[in-house]
């Protein structure tokens, strides 16, 4: 029904088969959008959020699928900017999956704060000493960059290509990516980097707070360093996942393994300075403000379990996979590492945000505890049905993996 | 953030002897009626209702018959200089008033991000998850006129009853002076302390009780150590309630009656934990 949209060359499934697929997904984003209408309708009091937990589980997600989608960015300055020709290949689908993170990011932002409609303030009363206006603009900016690079992919669809002035626009526009690409690089660490200030700054929550360098603590350095090493592997993961789902090798091992390797790199660094920077913190801050690092533990579901999953499991253990070659080349040692890589920077995330609100500043405080609402979940889940939804239609009707035709000639 | 307040006219604060604090809770009605927060049917969610003055009840934690209960009134802290609040904020919604010292919230400009919640030690911020009052209860003949009631989705906190100082201004310019007395501007929850335990007015005024009083040796301040200088201090001359006032590793705490100097300059009796 919809072959003229097809890319020439590549097998895809029959539209009625890409209908069934895309019905779960349709549900989650419907799911999704009832939660949204009754949180913008009847308010915030429609999640579990309260005084104690201002940000959770939104900002989790936001916060995890930014780092998630840290991928695009940093592939994107790998190929433009350093010139690795190899990650050509799986550039596109990179932005792809960026582009979606951002984008769900930005739109559970828009949910999660009380008056959505004062949005612009952050723009037009903008408070230049606080983190989150940073985050802000360079989140902005950095998906109109995303934006900017998707355009070119879109432009590539059978059809759109057959429009000559759209041609030509998309081939110009892919001449200069380079600009784009250092551009969101830019703009990348600096988000990133702010993220984790955003928590480093609290300084009246021992939890959170770390000194730094000048204006920006240590969590400004270490946001941007476990980004870049978890976005390329959430990268593979999706491209492996699309590979499932396909049955079909998509990209080249040669560039699976090049991002594999530069990830492994990249993430002991971050596990030894993250070391360094919980020792710090531990000998530091936690006894400057009359704590120990068990009383952060003493009550509540969240331990020290959390600590140990993060660094050791999820950290650690990643990174001597990856690092190994003759592991990360088995396909199962290397998915099995870059799921560890991700989920540790989920757990991260979730120890600045939940875990730092949990626990109490003052010693008559109590400990407290948070599950969301179906409401929560169904935003969250809703932005995992956006992405199924956008990256199965971009892989059907664009040539996002431009080995595909090599990889699986057909033979007819 | 600039050290602007300390060449600030005045500085305003408050000191409360929690040794008089009875824990009645008239001080968190009087806040509540007089600043329009918003009540529900159903009050009982603890982590959602506003308490801008909230009450901690407080136990030596010791066994019958040596049990010891108090009660810690939590107003906004007001800190000092480089509140934790403020330079967080993203819309500059809040902010430190060199003048006064009081840590304003500008709700219409607030856009409910709540970073400023999670920043802040002493839980003094809260956030509207509900639309104002219950409406056609005609409770809106109860509002206080000089204070604005809060829509859904933004974070309010409490002001120091900074509608009062303007009011009290007001009078005092029409009586043609230029300075308020001390006492003509009090919040709400030291007006209606029937203990009186409640003792507010300019901490940069020599002459005014609160900046004698905070120079007692049994003055503390909730989380000294962590740096936010708050202006509402905590008078007791009981050593447990001031261990309480922030966190301490084992063998840092030193009571105060064993410092010579605090016994010669006030003659104080000394605490009862040593009993």
């Amino acid at each position: 029904m919809d072959s003229p949209l097809l890319p020439h060359g590549v097998k895809r499934c029959s539209t009625w088969a890409f209908f069934f697929w895309t019905l779960p997904w349709v549900a989650l984003l419907a799911w999704g959008g009832l939660s949204a209408f009754l949180c913008l309708w009847k308010g915030l009091n429609q999640t579990n959020m309260s005084n104690i937990f201002a940000f959770a589980l939104w900002i989790v997600f936001d916060l995890a699928i930014i780092a998630l989608g840290a991928g695009a960015f940093f592939t994107g300055f790998l190929t433009y900017v350093m010139g690795q020709k190899e990650l050509k290949n799986i550039i596109k689908p990179a932005v792809i999956i960026g582009f979606i993170c951002y984008s769900g990011a930005m739109a559970m932002l828009g949910i999660d704060i009380g008056q959505p409609i004062r949005g612009w303030f952050i723009f037009w009363h903008a408070n230049i000493h606080s983190m989150l206006v940073e985050v802000s603009f360079c989140i902005t900016c950095y998906l109109m960059v995303l934006a900017i690079e998707f355009i070119p992919i879109i432009l590539e669809n059978r059809k759109l290509e057959e429009i000559k002035e759209l041609r030509i626009f998309g081939h110009n526009l892919h001449e200069i990516m380079a600009v784009f690409a250092a551009t969101g690089t830019f703009l990348s660490f600096f988000h990133q980097g702010s993220l984790g200030g955003m928590f480093g700054v609290m300084y009246a929550r021992p939890f959170a707070a770390r000194e730094g360098f000048y204006i920006w603590p240590w969590t400004f350095f270490l946001f941007i360093l476990s980004a870049i090493a978890c976005g390329p592997c959430f990268t593979i993961l999706c491209t492996k996942l699309t590979e499932f789902f396909t049955r079909k090798k998509l990209v080249p091992d040669s560039a699976i393994q090049l991002l594999a390797k530069i990830s492994a790199w990249l993430l002991s660094l971050y596990v030894v300075l993250k070391i360094a920077d919980y020792l710090g913190w531990m000998y530091g801050i936690i006894p400057r403000s009359g704590l120990t690092f068990e009383s952060f533990f003493r009550e509540g579901p969240y331990g020290v379990y959390l600590i140990v999953l993060e660094m050791i499991l999820c950290g650690i253990l990643p990174a001597i996979i990856l690092m190994l070659p003759k592991a990360r080349q088995n396909q199962g040692w290397l998915i099995i590492a870059c799921l560890l890589n991700c989920t540790g920077i989920v757990l991260n995330r979730f120890l600045f945000i939940v875990v730092t609100l949990a626990i109490p500043v003052m010693p008559f405080d109590r400990f407290w505890g948070y599950l969301p609402t179906w409401q929560e979940w169904g935003i969250g889940m809703a932005v995992v049905g956006y992405g199924f939804l956008l990256f199965s239609a971009a892989y059907r009707y664009l040539p996002i993996f431009p080995q595909e035709r090599e990889l699986n000639p057909i033979t007819e | 953030m600039k050290k602007g307040n300390d060449h600030g006219k005045n500085k305003y604060g408050m000191v409360i002897d929690i040794d008089k604090c009875t824990g009645c809770g008239t001080c968190m009605v009087a806040c509540a009626a007089e600043n329009n927060v918003s009540v529900r049917a159903d009050q009982s969610d603890k982590e959602r209702t506003i308490t801008w003055m909230n009450l901690y009840k407080i136990s030596n934690g010791k066994e019958f018959p040596h049990t010891e209960v108090s009660y810690f009134p939590r107003p906004c802290m007001h800190c000092d200089h480089h509140p934790p609040c403020v330079s967080v904020c993203v819309s500059t919604a809040t902010k430190l008033d060199f003048n006064t010292g009081i840590v304003s919230q500008i709700y219409t400009r607030c856009i409910g991000c709540r970073y400023c919640q999670a920043a802040c030690p002493y839980g003094a911020r809260y956030f509207n998850w509900w639309d104002v009052f219950p409406q056609d209860k005609g409770m809106d003949r109860y509002l206080t006129p000089e204070v604005s009631p809060r829509m859904r989705g933004v974070v309010e906190k409490c002001t120091f009853c900074h509608h009062r100082r303007m009011r009290a201004k007001t009078l005092a310019y029409a009586e043609d002076r230029r300075e308020i007395e001390e006492g003509e501007y009090v919040t709400a929850c030291t007006e209606a302390c029937p203990a009186q335990a409640i003792t507010f007015g300019d901490l940069n005024n020599p002459e005014h009780e609160v900046s004698k009083l905070i120079k007692h040796p049994f003055t503390f301040r909730l989380l000294e150590r962590i740096g936010t200088e708050p202006k509402v201090y905590y008078h007791s001359t009981r050593d447990w309630i001031r261990k309480l006032g922030d966190n301490f590793l084992p063998g840092e705490y030193t009571p105060v009656v064993n410092q010579t100097w605090a016994e010669e300059e006030w003659s104080t009796k000394p605490g009862r934990d040593e009993f």
